[in-house]
């Protein structure tokens, strides 16, 4: 790794947000420009007359109802959500519901990447438990989360003990972290095992114990592994968050706000557009969050060089 | 002080063992791969480093001295047998610090800094802070990368590396160092360079040193004793002095002289065996 002079990094950050900007709007361009030439009814293959949503549709419709201009959507969010008097404007709403979506998913992050870690170290300690448990992760990750939510949302509505009880946004939490652990297990399981047997001889040699190679030498050695392991950890904790609120039903969130504005897409079709953007923000987010997590741990990212 | 071993092995007591620094009495390793079979690694190894004393391990690959290596430093532990590291056994010297090692790798850790590699086994065991930076600067200058006390181990050369390694090794002011072909990985001309340096701190620790190699002119050069040894099984088949001054006294021009040639010629004997001197006969051994 080469020091580089402050100017250099600063220039350097400055051409990243510039191609960042080129991409948003190289992508706006040609959303407009297949809006132009695109054929207005898209192209179907195999459409059998009088039939509708016969065939297959190989490109999608143009006209102004499935696919509003650009401009059109920043119109919209700019204006009041709803006639009523004192609405707020829709980029507004959607930003508010983009946050209260923000907390639920990073908190179904921190529960996700606890267990997650808290199975990797298990699985660490003891071998029978690599065995017992690794299949038993995988196969977590193979039941569809359509099925999981109502499930989640019925046994927490049982739940309630004094002053407590199941709220719905808890069901969310449990289900995006549900999504997020599995890498982090995986990912932190690896990079715990990464170090070399000559460094763990080292360690064997200053008579450290469990403990002290692993706060010294595993976490350490852990990091590169587990800053792609908590990116997608994040990505999942906010995909499993939007669908949970639809499917669960917890409003307030980015995800029911989609489900709300895609009913008045016929009449406003530029309405549903902001949600839409509203997650992908919400996603840009969490990843940035990530990012600036491994900007602190960069320290633990260098790698050894053979001699 | 050529010492071979009385057959009939007396129990090693504290006190006879006093001026040792390693002894090792019958001791043999075997290794059981799966379906049953095993190898024996190692078989009837008696050896004894005395204070003081740089001894080489020398032989072909699989010949067992770096089991022998770790068998004293207790990262393994024998089939049979007993060795004792100053009096104590080897599970309790490694308890105790009683040696520092050195790899064939450096085994720094990539996410210290230099300093901070040297301080590992200090801060490991306790030592306060002030009292650490003192004895880092210390061990910088005796391996002269002062320098590079900031530096990280992917900056360095191979040779930077494994002088850090080293004076990671010495950081505990230990009486015995094990060295596992540390210059295993190095160009020829950094290696002599790095054998003549580690003459010098030998010279100004006096610690004893165990050495595997497999470089004869390496073993001449550094030994007091040459151990050679031989494989299938592994076991010690002679055992050679060399007389070539104290370490102090070694300086470059030595390996110019007769008697580092006649050491040589030595141990290539005692490693091909007398009749034979054609190369080949002892396949792994590096004659450079």
């Amino acid at each position: 790794m080469t020091t580089t002079a402050p100017a250099t990094r600063r220039a350097r950050r400055w051409r990243a947000v510039l191609w960042g900007v080129l991409g948003l709007v190289a992508l706006a361009a040609v959303w407009e420009l297949y809006k132009l030439v695109g054929p207005a009814d898209g192209w179907l293959i195999g459409a059998q007359e009088g039939v509708t949503g016969s065939g297959i549709r190989l490109l999608p419709r143009t006209s102004d109802q499935a696919m509003p201009h650009t401009w059109e959507m920043l119109a919209r969010a700019a204006s009041p959500v709803t006639r009523a008097p004192g609405a707020l404007p829709l980029g507004v709403v959607v930003l508010l519901a983009a946050l209260v979506s923000l907390g639920v998913a990073a908190l179904g992050w921190l529960v996700g990447v606890t267990v997650g870690f808290a199975l990797a170290l298990l699985m660490l300690g003891f071998r029978i438990a690599e065995r017992a448990v690794l299949p038993f992760v995988i196969l977590s990750q193979t039941v569809p989360l359509i099925a999981l939510a109502p499930l989640i949302r019925n046994w927490g509505s049982r739940l309630s003990f004094g002053d407590f009880s199941w709220q719905s946004w808890m069901s969310v939490v449990i289900i995006a972290s549900y999504l997020a652990f599995f890498p982090v297990a995986v990912g932190a399981l690896r990079g715990l095992q990464s170090p070399e047997a000559a460094h763990l001889d080292l360690m064997r040699s200053y008579s450290a114990g469990w403990w002290t190679t692993l706060v010294r030498l595993r976490l350490p050695a852990s990091v590169p592994f587990l800053i792609p392991a908590l990116r997608l950890a994040a990505a999942n904790a906010v995909v499993g968050t939007v669908v949970a609120e639809i499917s669960v039903g917890f409003s307030g969130g980015i995800g029911r706000l989609i489900l709300e504005t895609a009913v008045a897409a016929s009449s406003d079709p530029a309405k549903p557009w902001s949600p839409i953007l509203g997650a992908v923000l919400l996603g840009l987010v969490a990843a940035g969050f990530v990012a600036l997590l491994a900007a602190f741990l960069s320290p633990f990212r260098r790698q050894e060089t053979l001699a | 002080m050529s010492t071979p071993a009385p057959t009939a092995a007396p129990e090693p007591t504290p006190t006879a063992d006093a001026a040792a620094a390693v002894v090792v009495r019958g001791v043999e390793r075997v290794f059981h791969g799966a379906k049953g079979a095993s190898v024996t690694a190692l078989t009837g190894i008696e050896l004894t480093v005395h204070d003081g004393e740089f001894v080489s391990l020398i032989g072909p690959s699989g010949c067992g001295k770096s089991t022998l290596l770790r068998l004293i430093a207790d990262l393994d532990e024998p089939s049979a047998g007993d060795i004792r590291v100053f009096g104590r056994t080897a599970r309790q010297a490694r308890i105790d610090q009683a040696y520092g090692i050195a790899f064939q790798q450096a085994g720094l850790l990539p996410w210290r800094s230099v300093a901070a590699n040297i301080e590992l086994p200090l801060q490991l065991h306790g030592m306060g802070s002030a009292e650490r930076r003192a004895r880092v600067a210390e061990l910088l200058d005796l391996v002269g990368l002062t320098d590079f006390a900031r530096s990280y181990p992917d900056q360095l050369s191979g040779g930077m590396q494994q002088r850090v390694a080293i004076a990671r090794s010495l950081a505990e002011q230990p009486r015995l160092l094990l060295m596992d072909e540390p210059f295993g990985a190095l160009d020829e001309m950094t290696r002599e360079r790095m054998q003549t340096e580690l003459l010098r701190i030998r010279a100004e620790t006096g610690a004893a040193v165990v050495f595997v190699t497999h470089s004869i002119p390496e073993a001449v050069y550094l030994s007091d004793r040459v151990v050679v040894m031989s494989p299938r099984p592994g076991r010690i088949t002679d055992e050679i002095d060399v007389r070539l001054g104290r370490a102090a006294e070694r300086g470059e021009d030595l390996r110019e002289e007769s008697a580092f040639f006649e050491g040589v010629t030595a141990v290539r004997e005692a490693l091909h065996g007398p009749q034979s001197s054609t190369p080949g006969t002892a396949r792994g051994v590096d004659v450079r």
